[in-house]
C-alpha cells in the first residue's frame, strides 16, 4: 500500500463519516413531525415505489425535461457501477479491478455503457443549463426562486458536466498509456467516445499522460465524495429521498382528506345523549393535540419528508390555478418553506439558541393560505408525487380552529352551516322546494 | 313544467317501502337558482328511466365539504356524522349525486366516519343507464359544438374522465378538448370553499383565464358538471364575451332529449 492508497482511503473513510452525521440529521429532523401511519399496504407501496420513482413514469408528462432526466438517472445509477471499480483501485492500487474478475466482453460492454451514458449526461446538463440560463424557462425564474435555489440547481449541473469530463479524460488518457504499453495500464477496454477524445493529447509523452490521468481519477472521485456531501445541503436530496417518498406516499384518491381523530373524539362526545357536560377529565388524560399546523414541527414526519425530497422544479407551482392568476400561493414555496423552517428549529435546538419564529407567519402567509382552491393541480403534477396540499390544508385548520382566523366571508359560510344546514342562508325547512318551482 | 315524481326517504318508510338509491341533492342543488334547474334536470332522467330513488328533503343538511377545505374539521365532522346517522337510518346503500364535492366526501371521506355507501356521480350514474339502454336519446345535436370542463373533484380528485365524455357523445355533439382537459384540467376557482369568498389579489380571476380558454374553442354550449363550475363558468362568460356560449351541466343536456 502506499502512500496515495493511504491518501485515498483517508479522504474516503472522512466523506463516508461526513455524509452518515449529516444523513443523520436530516433523518432526525424529519423525525420531529408528528406521527402517522404509512405502514398499511406494502405491497401497494413497493409497486408505487417501483412506478413513479424507479420507473420514472410521471417524469415523461413533461417530455423534454423527462427525456433529459431520465438519461441523467440512468447515467447516475448506471455510471456508480464504476465507483466500485474506483473504490477498490484506490485502496488496493489495483488498475482497473472490474476488469480482473469480469469476462472481457462484459468489461467491454460495462465501460462502453459507461462512456456512452457519460457522453448523454453531459449533453442533458448542457441542454438543462441552456433552458434554466437561456431560455430562462418561467418556473425556473419565479419569485421563490431566489439567488440560492438558482445558483445550487446550476452547480448540479456544472459539477456533474465536470465530473463526466473527467471521466472521458481520464479513459482517453488510460488508452493511449494502453497502447503505448505501458506496464500498469494494461487492460484494453471498449472506449467508443473517449476514443475521439484522444485528439487532443496525441504527442504527448507517457508522463504527462500519467499525469493527465492520475489527476482525471481523482478529480472524478473527489468530486464524487463532495457532490454526495453537498447532496445534504441542496435541492438534489430528491436522488435519495424520492424512493421513501413515493414508497409512503398518499395512496387514497387526491380528494380524500384526511379525517383528524381528535376531532371525531370530541365531536362524538358532543353528540353523545349519555355523556356528562359537567364530566372533569380523567387526571391522567393528556391535553388535547393542538389541532392543525402552526410550525413545521406540527407537520407529520410524511410531509417534513416530502419538504427535504423537493427538488424545486417548479412543476406544481406551474400547474397552480391560483399562481397562474398571480395570486402570492406557491406550492413549490410551501415544500421549500417547510424544509428550510424544520432545519432552522433543529438548527436553533442543537445550538440552544432562543426560537421565536413560526412557519405560519414567518414563511407562510395566511394570503397565500387561502389562496388555494385545493383542485390538485400540485401533488397530481409532482414527478415523485409530494403533497404540498395537505400541508396548506393543515395550516388552515390552525388557523380555523385554533385562530378563528378565517376570513370573514367563511365564517359567515360557518355560522350558515351551523344554522341552517347549508352553506348559504337559506332555511333548512326550504330545502325541498326546488320540487315545485 | 313537466310534472316530477319525487318522494322523500321519510314518505318511503311510512309506506313501509325502500329507495334503491338515494339522490343527494346537496346544498347548491338544493338552494341555488341555477343549481335548481340541475336538479330537476336530473329528476327528470331518473323519472324516465323509472328509478326508485329518494332523497332526503329537509333531513338533508350540508355535506361538509366546504367547511372541511376551509379548515373547520370540527363543522365538517358535525355534519358529516348526522348525515350518517340520517342515511344510516334509512339503511342508506348507494347514493347519486349531482355535485362532484358532495360526491367526493360522502365517497371518500364519510367511510371512516361510519358511513359507507356506494356514491356515483351523476354522469356515472347516467352512463350506466345508457349502456344499460334504460335510456334512449331522442333528439341530436349533431353539429353542436361543446367543449367539456373536468370537476376538479370528479377528475383529479377521483379520476373520472371517460364518463361525461361518453354521456356526451351520445348526443351525437362535436366534442373539442380544451389543451387543459382530464388529468390536466384547470381549476373554475371555486373549490376548497373559494365559492363563498373573495379570490385573494392576484392579476386575473382564475374562472375567468379557464372561461377564455374555453371560448377561444367557439363552442356553442361549455358543459360541466359541478353547480360550483356552472356558476364559474356563467359568470366567466358573462364577463369574458357575453351570449358567446351557453353553460350546462350534462343533466340538462340529456333531459332536453330524451
Amino acid at each position: 500500500m502506499g502512500i496515495s492508497n493511504i491518501i485515498f482511503l483517508f479522504v474516503f473513510l472522512l466523506a463516508i463519516i461526513f455524509f452518515t452525521r449529516n444523513l443523520n440529521r436530516i433523518i432526525k429532523n424529519i423525525k420531529l413531525g408528528r406521527d402517522i401511519n404509512r405502514s398499511d399496504r406494502p405491497y401497494d407501496r413497493w409497486k408505487n415505489m417501483f412506478r413513479v420513482a424507479i420507473g420514472q413514469s410521471k417524469m415523461t408528462r413533461r417530455p423534454v425535461a423527462g427525456i433529459l432526466h431520465i438519461i441523467l438517472y440512468l447515467g447516475f445509477v448506471i455510471i456508480n457501477i464504476e465507483v466500485i471499480e474506483i473504490i477498490v483501485d484506490g485502496v488496493s492500487g489495483s488498475h482497473r479491478f472490474l476488469s480482473s474478475i469480469l469476462p472481457v466482453v462484459l468489461y467491454n460492454f460495462l465501460i462502453g455503457s459507461f462512456e456512452i451514458l457519460a457522453i448523454l449526461v453531459l449533453v442533458a446538463c448542457v441542454i438543462f443549463l441552456v433552458r434554466r440560463n437561456i431560455i430562462r424557462i418561467k418556473r425556473f425564474w419565479s419569485k421563490e426562486m431566489t439567488t440560492w435555489p438558482r445558483t445550487d440547481a446550476n452547480l448540479i449541473l456544472v459539477f456533474e458536466i465536470l465530473l463526466m469530463s473527467a471521466f472521458l479524460i481520464m479513459n482517453a488518457a488510460d488508452g493511449l498509456l494502453f497502447a503505448a504499453g505501458n506496464p500498469h495500464y494494461v487492460t484494453s477496454f471498449s472506449n467508443p467516445i473517449s476514443q475521439y477524445f484522444q485528439f487532443m493529447f496525441i504527442g504527448f509523452d507517457v508522463a504527462t499522460l500519467v499525469t493527465i490521468e492520475r489527476f482525471t481519477w481523482w478529480f472524478h472521485i473527489l468530486g464524487i465524495l463532495m457532490f454526495m456531501n453537498y447532496v445534504l445541503i441542496s435541492k438534489h436530496l430528491h436522488i435519495f429521498f424520492a424512493f421513501p417518498s413515493t414508497y409512503f406516499a398518499n395512496l387514497n384518491p387526491l380528494g380524500q382528506f384526511s379525517n383528524l381523530d381528535s376531532v371525531t373524539n370530541e365531536v362524538k362526545l358532543m353528540m353523545d345523549p349519555n355523556a356528562d357536560p359537567y364530566a372533569v377529565p380523567a387526571a391522567d388524560s393528556l391535553p388535547p393535540d393542538q389541532f392543525g399546523a402552526k410550525d413545521a414541527n406540527d407537520l407529520n414526519w410524511v410531509q417534513l419528508l416530502n419538504a427535504y425530497s423537493c427538488t424545486e422544479c417548479g412543476r406544481c407551482t406551474d400547474s397552480c390555478p391560483a399562481n397562474h392568476t398571480g395570486k402570492l400561493l406557491s406550492p413549490r414555496k410551501v415544500l421549500m418553506d417547510t424544509r428550510d423552517r424544520i432545519t432552522e428549529i433543529s438548527d436553533n435546538k442543537r445550538k440552544g439558541k432562543e426560537d421565536t419564529k413560526s412557519l405560519l407567519g414567518d414563511y407562510i402567509t395566511a394570503e397565500e393560505l387561502w389562496a388555494c382552491t385545493s383542485c390538485n393541480a400540485c401533488t397530481d403534477a409532482c414527478p415523485i408525487e409530494l403533497d404540498p396540499l395537505s400541508i396548506i390544508m393543515d395550516m388552515r385548520r390552525y388557523l380555523v380552529m385554533e385562530q378563528s382566523a378565517a376570513p370573514t366571508e367563511l365564517n359567515m359560510m360557518f355560522t350558515n352551516v351551523e344554522n341552517n344546514g347549508a352553506p348559504w342562508q337559506f332555511p333548512a325547512a326550504d330545502r325541498l322546494n326546488w320540487k315545485d318551482e | 313544467m313537466s310534472e316530477l315524481k319525487i318522494k322523500t326517504m321519510a314518505q318511503f318508510m311510512s309506506e313501509g317501502k325502500e329507495a334503491d338509491i338515494l339522490f343527494w341533492v346537496g346544498s347548491a342543488g338544493s338552494f341555488d337558482d341555477r343549481a335548481k334547474k340541475i336538479t330537476r334536470a336530473f329528476v327528470r332522467i331518473m323519472n324516465k328511466a323509472d328509478i326508485n330513488f329518494g332523497v332526503l328533503g329537509t333531513e338533508e343538511s350540508s355535506s361538509g365539504d366546504s367547511a372541511k377545505r376551509s379548515g373547520n374539521e370540527f363543522l365538517f365532522q358535525m355534519q358529516a356524522m348526522m348525515n350518517i346517522e340520517v342515511m344510516n337510518g334509512y339503511n342508506v346503500k348507494r347514493i347519486v349525486t349531482t355535485c362532484p364535492h358532495s360526491y367526493n366526501t360522502l365517497k371518500n371521506e364519510y367511510k371512516g366516519l361510519g358511513g359507507n355507501y356506494k356514491v356515483q356521480h351523476h354522469t356515472e350514474f347516467i352512463a350506466e343507464l345508457l349502456a344499460k339502454g334504460k335510456l334512449k336519446i331522442t333528439g341530436n345535436l349533431k353539429g353542436t359544438r361543446v367543449t367539456y370542463h373536468d370537476p376538479c373533484y370528479l377528475g383529479r380528485a377521483n379520476n373520472v374522465y371517460d364518463d361525461p365524455r361518453k354521456v356526451l357523445k351520445s348526443l351525437g355533439l362535436d366534442l373539442v378538448e380544451m389543451k387543459r382537459n382530464k388529468r390536466k384540467s384547470f381549476c373554475c376557482g371555486a373549490g376548497g370553499a373559494q365559492m363563498f369568498k373573495d379570490p385573494e389579489n392576484g392579476s386575473q380571476d382564475i374562472n375567468i383565464n379557464r372561461t377564455e380558454e374555453a371560448l377561444s374553442l367557439t363552442p356553442d354550449i361549455i358543459a360541466t358538471g359541478c353547480p360550483f363550475c356552472n356558476t364559474m363558468m356563467t359568470d366567466g362568460v358573462k364577463s369574458v364575451n357575453e351570449g358567446a356560449a351557453e353553460v350546462k351541466d350534462i343533466a340538462e343536456l340529456i333531459a332536453e332529449n330524451i
